[in-house]
Formats: C-alpha cells, structure tokens, sequence
C-alpha cells in the first residue's frame, strides 16, 4: 500500500461519509413529508383533537403553539437585547463578569427537562400559575435566554470600535450610541438569532410538559377577551403545544389513528421550523444587504 | 446668564449622563435577572433533590447503587427502595454509544467540508447540519419510533425498545452539533501547518491524519463531549424509544430507563413532598450536575490544549 493509494482510499471514505449524512437528512424530511402529508388537511390544521376516536385535528395545538412562541418571544427579547448589551458595552473586565459568563453557559448547557422542572415547581407550584401558558412562556424564556443572550453579544462584538467612536465623536452617550449606532448595525444578526430562536422554541416539549400541561380545555374561538376563562388568549389557561402532543399520542397511544396524526404533526412541526430558519436567513441577508449595500454576506 | 446659572449648568448632570446611567440600570437589570435564575435553579432542585438524603435519610451510596426503583413501597429492612442504578447506567451507556458511533462520522464529514471540498461542504454539507440540527426532539423520537424501534425489533430481536433504539435517535441528534464543532476546530489550524506537510511530500491523507487532525485534538474532544452532555440531557425523543423499564439493563435491546425518561413519566404521577417525589427530584439533580461536569471537563481539555 503506498501512501498514494491510501490517500485514495480516505478521499473515497470521507466522500462516503458526507453523502451518508445528506442521506440521513434526506431520509428524515422525505419520511416525514410522504408519511405526514397526505394526512394534513385544513380540516385537520383547523378542527379540534380528540382523546378517544380517530379524526381529530391540531387546531388548537397549533394556536397553542404559536401564542406561546409569541409570548415567550415577547418576554425573552427584551430581556436578552439588555443582557447582551451589557455584556458586550458594559461588563468590567472582572472576575465578576467572567463567573457572569458562566453563569450563562451553564444555563445553556442544562437539559430542557430539567428547566421544565424547574419551572413546574417555581412557576407553576411556588408562584402557584399552575398548568398554563404563562408559566410554559416563563420556562421557554428561561430555555432561550441564554442562547439569545450569546447571539446578541456576538452581534454586537462584531461591529467595529471605529463606529462606536464615532458616536462618541458627535457627542452622544455610551448608551445612546448602543442604541443608535450599534444596535442597528447589528441588527441582521440579532434578527437572525431570534429567529433561529422562534424555531427551537417551537418545536421544544420537555420545558413544557409539567408548566404548559398537556391538555387543552375547550376553547370559545368567538371571544378574544383575555380575562375571559375560555378565551383562547386567556394566559392562565393550560394548553398542550403541537410538539407535546407528537409526544403525547404516542407515549400513550389511546386514539386509534396516533401513527397518521402524529406524522401530519411532525410534517406541519417540521415544515414550521424549516420556514422560520428560511426565513432567518433570508431577513438576515436582507438586512444586511439593505443596511450596507453589500449583496453578499460571509 | 449670571455666574450662579452656569455654576449650575455645569454642577447639573448632562442629558447624555442621565441618559448614560439610565442605560446602564436597564442592561444591568436584565442581567441579573438572568443570574438570579440561575442561582435559584440550582437553589431549588437542589434543596428538593437534598430532601431525599436529609429528610427522608437515604443513604446516598445506596441511592446510587441501588438497583431497585421502587419508592413507594419499602424493602424488608424498612428502607425505601431508591436505587437509581439502573437509569444511572442507561443514561451512561445511551451517551457513550450515541458518543462512539457519532464521532468518526462527524469527524470524517468536518474533514471533508474543510479540508476535501470546502466548496460543497459549504454549498451543501453546512446547510444539511443546519436542518438537522433544526428538527425538533419530538419528531426524531416519533421517527425513532415509526422506524427504528420495528428495524431493530426485525434485526436483532426483542420487542426493539432498550439502549440500542435510543443510541441510534440519539446519534442522529448529535452527529450535527459535533460535526459543526469539529469543523470550527479544524478550522482554527493554521494553513501554515498544512502547507509544511505537503511540501514535504505528504498526501493530503497523511496531512489530514498526522497534522491537522493531531493539532485540532483538543478541538475534536471538546465537541464530543459537548455532544454527550447533549446526549446525557435529552429527554423526549429518548423516552419514546427505550421502553421505560426500570431494570438495570441486561443488553443492549432490552427495555431500560434514562434519567430523563424517568423524570418525564413519573413527575406527573407523585405527590409533592412524598419521598417517590423526592427521590424524582434527587434524579433531576444528577441531571443538573452533569453538565456541569461535562462543562469542567470542556474547559479543562481547552486548557490542556491551549498550553501545548
């Protein structure tokens, strides 16, 4: 064997390797899409599930889901744009910040189940939210924080020391050149990052099988007020998201069709989340294209 | 304007100073607020997962080398049977096997994007680990369900739920979070090195193989271990396909039990306070540790890196 031939032979294997995973890959979304979707079905996207029989839909599933993204996103934003300023802007080069930093990697690190946990026995149980959408936003945002947290101050680190001293230069504060020079130019990639975000919030069930529930009472579509009990906005309400569902029907199988409904939810998870990372990409490179008049970005 | 007027002026803080610290309390706000739930995450599992060994008097060692799981009833000595064992070892063998078989794929498909074609690596290897990484745990646990569990029931017999069954989903799940960190680490490798080996003579093979892949060692373990911490902590998609049986597993296609699995099953089931409870939370402690461990080991391989 020359090392020629050898060299030959890693070239094939590694060749080999690389088409095996775009395999798997093409595997996963064909599986999922041919068995899921002659299943899906407005009728199915739209009418209500059913715990005994075949027939039901994800209606409410999927309404859960996407008021849940919305509300975790809404309390998560805000609080990570802080956070990553701070990190990036103000944060002493202290030992103080480095066990800060930690902190948060650790936090990233933890299982969902264990956040879920949690905030079953803080949200839930000690602040006594029971089952309900608000204590299953708190546990997403708490899931997502630090993920969103690193993408902001890894946005922010990216922009060059010159475009800060220049808002010094025209006399602005520090903060008001965060917010007014900064932020925006980082802003393809902050936008990127929480929509990235969104996708994993989306499809994530372990943080929230013990804070969100996972069972939906019967919602009264026709009234929109909040404080009302049926109310589909009502954020004390328990609601069983798409992915806990998935989850659900086939760890206890009681409806006859569990293998057809948890496919079409896979099909219709799935294809959300491939539209949210398309759509990550596309409003990243458009931004970013908008605000530099650089077409393409590396 | 009079002498006292820009006395004043000047002693008064500016708008860009107010403005300054109003910025500063809003960001260092939202930053404690952050440390503050990672501090009482780890205060309350802890002080639940404690209850266990302080309240309700379990002898750690036994709690870990326990191979009986059963906390409601009690042993003929009066001792509540908490033995954690057997998910203990399912938990470890799901990681180390998922970690096993990941590796060398990974590997072998961050060296193809870096150093064999980076142009499809980049064109089509870099977004097919990127969806990958997208698919939600649910749906590789249904798939693992719909596809692995009946392939392995058909190939190697058994009922098809048990270690093997969860290696495989989870393998699918870390191959692209360590392929992408081991490409950052052949990456950092300076083309310095690269070009020194091929102009001795040496195939790309030998460069691969003798060069980059020795000088990105610490590189390639810390995204493996990174892979097991998230192997050790995925909980769904572990759950649907390894059986739930709380025995210490017998080989590698019976029905067994992970941390994880247990914890999502049997939380529902048990009443706050009661030592089955307890005892839950003593598992979701362990889970709250090891990616600590795993963390310390990240950073001390870094270290051991960086030094040579």
């Amino acid at each position: 064997m020359t090392p020629r031939k050898w060299d030959k032979i890693a070239t094939f294997v590694l060749y080999m390797i690389s088409i095996f995973i775009i395999f798997v890959l093409a595997f996963l979304l064909l599986y999922i899409l041919i068995s899921g979707l002659p299943n899906v079905s407005w009728h199915f996207i739209t009418s209500k599930s059913s715990s005994f029989q075949a027939g039901g839909g994800i209606g409410v599933q999927l309404f859960n889901s996407v008021y849940l993204l919305v509300l975790a996103m809404i309390i998560s934003v805000p609080l990570s744009l802080g956070a990553g300023i701070w990190l990036s802007e103000y944060a002493p080069k202290n030992w103080i910040t480095s066990l800060i930093r930690n902190a948060i990697e650790i936090l990233s690190s933890l299982p969902s189940v264990v956040v879920g946990l949690f905030g079953f026995l803080v949200f839930s149980i000690n602040m006594k939210f029971g089952f309900s959408i608000l204590s299953g936003a708190l546990a997403l945002t708490v899931f997502n924080l630090p993920l969103l947290t690193r993408k902001v101050e890894d946005s922010l680190q990216a922009i060059h020391y010159t475009q800060r001293e220049a808002g010094y230069a025209l006399g602005l504060s520090r903060w008001e050149t965060v917010i007014h020079v900064v932020v925006p130019a980082a802003l393809p990639g902050i936008i990127t990052g929480m929509i990235l975000g969104m996708g994993r919030i989306f499809g994530e069930a372990a943080a929230l099988i013990y804070t969100a529930g996972q069972s939906s009472p019967s919602l009264d579509f026709s009234n929109w007020n909040p404080l009302y009990i049926a109310s589909p906005l009502n954020p004390m309400r328990s609601a069983e998201t798409l992915a806990v569902h998935i989850w659900k029907i086939n760890s206890e199988g009681i409806i006859p069709d569990a293998t057809q409904v948890s496919a079409a939810s896979s099909a219709v998870l799935v294809l959300f989340v491939l539209l949210l990372n398309f759509l990550a990409r596309y409003v990243g490179n458009r931004l970013y294209a908008r605000l530099t008049g650089v077409k393409e970005r590396n | 304007m009079n002498n006292d007027e820009i006395r004043a002026n000047l002693l008064k803080r500016s708008r860009a100073s107010r403005n300054e610290r109003f910025g500063k309390l809003i960001s260092g706000a939202c930053i404690t607020i952050i440390i503050a739930v990672v501090v009482s995450i780890f205060y309350f599992v802890a002080s639940k997962g404690l209850a266990t060994f302080f309240e309700d008097k379990v002898n750690l060692w036994k709690f870990l080398t326990g191979t009986i799981w059963n906390p409601s009833a009690k042993d003929a000595q009066g001792n509540p049977q908490v033995g954690a064992l057997p998910m203990i070892v399912g938990s470890f063998s799901v990681t180390f096997l998922a970690a096993i078989i990941a590796t060398p794929f990974a590997i072998g498909a961050a060296v193809f994007m870096t150093e064999i074609s980076p142009r499809l690596g980049k064109k089509v290897l870099q977004p097919v680990i990127e969806l990958l990484v997208g698919i939600p745990s649910v749906v590789y646990g249904f798939i693992g369900l719909s596809v692995v569990v009946p392939f392995v029931r058909h190939t190697f017999g058994g009922s098809g739920f048990g270690i093997l069954s969860g290696t495989f989903v989870l393998f699918v799940m870390i191959l692209p979070t360590v392929t992408s960190m081991t490409v950052d680490a052949l990456k950092s490798v300076p083309r310095a090195y690269r070009e020194a080996s091929l102009a001795l003579g040496a195939t790309r093979w030998q460069t691969i193989y003798k060069v980059v892949l020795r000088a990105s060692t610490s590189g390639i373990i810390t995204a493996v271990v990174f892979g097991m911490s998230r192997a050790f902590g995925e909980a769904l998609a572990v759950q649907m396909v390894i059986g739930n049986a709380m025995l210490l597993p017998q080989n590698l296609i019976s029905p067994a039990s992970t941390l994880t699995s247990v914890l999502t099953m049997g939380m529902g089931n048990s009443v706050m306070g009661s030592l089955s409870n307890n005892a839950l939370w003593s598992l979701a402690l362990l889970l709250l540790i090891m990616p600590l461990i795993f963390n310390i080991l990240i950073r001390w391989i870094g270290k051991k890196g960086a030094m040579r």
